[in-house]
């Protein structure tokens, strides 16, 4: 037979991409389960890192099953509001995650953004909000946590996709992260947002501002536009609920005022 | 080609194809192929040795499955086919790496894709499976991805232990060392180093191997 006459050919590659098509398709749908369990646990232990929590996971021995016990444990509630501050109802605040891009680029009204809410053994309860912006090379995101007066940063946990190793991959390393722990975002009701600081020691003594990466100038520029533009993205609802507790501490000190005539 | 049908499964010969790629054939250090991936994945231990698993296993069944259909290929398309054999393969390695070691999946980023364009593979499909029976075919496919992934995990453990203090992610280096004024080498956690380290394993190599030697 001639192996080389066309209609071989065509029959030859024709039946060996169906084979192969077949093949590739079975395999994705038999590993795709453990496939988005193995990223939801990510983006579970991410937000729960922002928190604070889930520093054994490499510890443990099935760091899956670690990682989904806290959060279930520490992550009490989850809303989904949009760019105005309002609840926006039916929606997963958890599957948002997986397309969080589009939803800081839409209009405002349309907007769904995640907050998930977590409360810590000693009864704190902390705010967390996602974050998504350009680094370098490519995304970078985030999520910060905001302590109940919605202003003092509580914890913060970044993340990117192909930022250099060494400099601004470093966004994503404790000491960088650390750094924003109880630093606030209003500054007499004013928001601040967080600066990101060209060098050593330049945010000292700042309540507003981290110090950047060395060599990482262009990727820490992009988490300090992320952190801008995300957190007055959120600022609506950020403004209300500051609103309501003020509301709440105005009323509570009349009564206190009224106990005490 | 000369084999008989009664060889045994483990002749020397056979033997041989296993056993030449991992010293006086090697792919990285003799033949050069590979480096790119040998570079970027060896910063760490666990990552190069599941990438040297990845790469021995594309190899193996690629030349396994290429050979057993060595003789219907058309020859006009073969290229196609080794690269659609090869893609598939690897395609499979990668969603297996996702769904059961995801973190390091994650480390090894684009570079499971890349197996496919790997030197090594293609190499050697079109060098040896094409010419010869399945079984010898895979024996030469599974030496040159040991012969691949030795040099990954000579060149990782070099860069791990220097460069993090660190093997397989455990600490080496005691803190005490630290205390002393022991600092880990940075530079080593980059891939400049790692060409160095592939440059001075071929050097030894060489030194050992007075054939090798180019005029």
């Amino acid at each position: 037979m001639n192996k080389n006459n066309n209609a071989y050919i065509i029959i030859y590659a024709s039946v060996m991409i169906i084979i192969v098509a077949v093949l590739l398709s079975v395999a994705s749908m038999a590993l795709s389960g453990r496939q988005k369990d193995n990223i939801a646990v990510e983006k579970q232990g991410a937000i729960l890192s922002a928190i604070g929590l889930g520093g054994d996971a490499d510890k443990v021995k099935d760091k899956t099953k670690y990682i989904q016990e806290e959060y279930r444990k520490y992550i009490v509630e989850s809303y989904v509001v949009n760019g105005e501050g309002n609840v926006v109802e039916g929606v997963d605040a958890f599957g948002l995650l997986d397309n969080l891009k589009a939803q800081f680029a839409a209009p405002v009204a349309d907007m769904q953004l995640p907050v998930f809410v977590a409360k810590l053994d000693d009864g704190t309860e902390l705010n967390v909000l996602s974050l998504y912006g350009a680094g370098l090379w490519g995304p970078v995101w985030g999520y910060i946590a905001l302590e109940g007066d919605w202003n003092t940063i509580y914890g913060a946990v970044y993340d990117h996709q192909g930022e250099t190793p060494g400099l601004g991959a470093e966004i994503s390393t404790p000491i960088f992260e650390h750094q924003f722990d109880g630093k606030t975002i209003f500054e007499n009701g004013q928001f601040t947002s967080i600066a990101v600081l060209k060098g050593a020691g330049a945010s000292a003594g700042n309540n507003h501002a981290v110090d950047a990466i060395s060599g990482g100038t262009l990727t820490s520029r992009g988490v300090e536009a992320m952190l801008h533009d995300c957190l007055s993205t959120y600022l609506p609802l950020i403004e209300k609920k500051r609103a309501a507790l003020e509301t709440a501490n105005v009323a509570s000190n009349e009564l206190t005022v009224e106990n005490h005539e | 080609m000369s084999k008989g049908d009664k060889e045994p499964m483990f002749s020397a010969k056979n033997l041989k194809l296993l056993s030449g790629p991992l010293s006086l054939n090697n792919p990285v250090i003799v033949q050069i192929l590979g480096i790119c991936s040998s570079l970027a994945v060896t910063a760490k231990l666990k990552p190069a040795f599941v990438m040297a698993i990845s790469v021995t296993v594309v190899t193996a069944f690629s030349n396994l499955v290429m050979s057993l259909l060595r003789k219907g290929i058309p020859n006009r398309i073969r290229i196609i086919v080794q690269l659609v054999v090869i893609a598939a393969l690897v395609i499979l390695v990668d969603q297996v790496l996702k769904a059961y070691v995801y973190d390091v999946s994650k480390q090894l980023s684009v570079f499971v894709g890349l197996i496919i364009t790997n030197c090594i593979i293609m190499g050697r499909v079109e060098a040896f499976a094409l010419g010869n029976k399945p079984w010898p075919s895979f024996l030469d496919g599974i030496g040159n991805g040991l012969g691949y992934g030795m040099m990954l995990i000579i060149i990782a453990f070099v860069r791990e232990l220097l460069g993090s203090g660190t093997l397989w992610g455990y600490r080496i280096i005691p803190e005490s060392a630290y205390a002393c004024g022991y600092m880990n080498n940075s530079l080593m956690l980059l891939p400049p180093m790692a060409l160095i380290i592939v440059g001075v394993i071929i050097w030894i190599h060489r030194s050992k191997n007075r054939d090798l030697i180019e005029k």
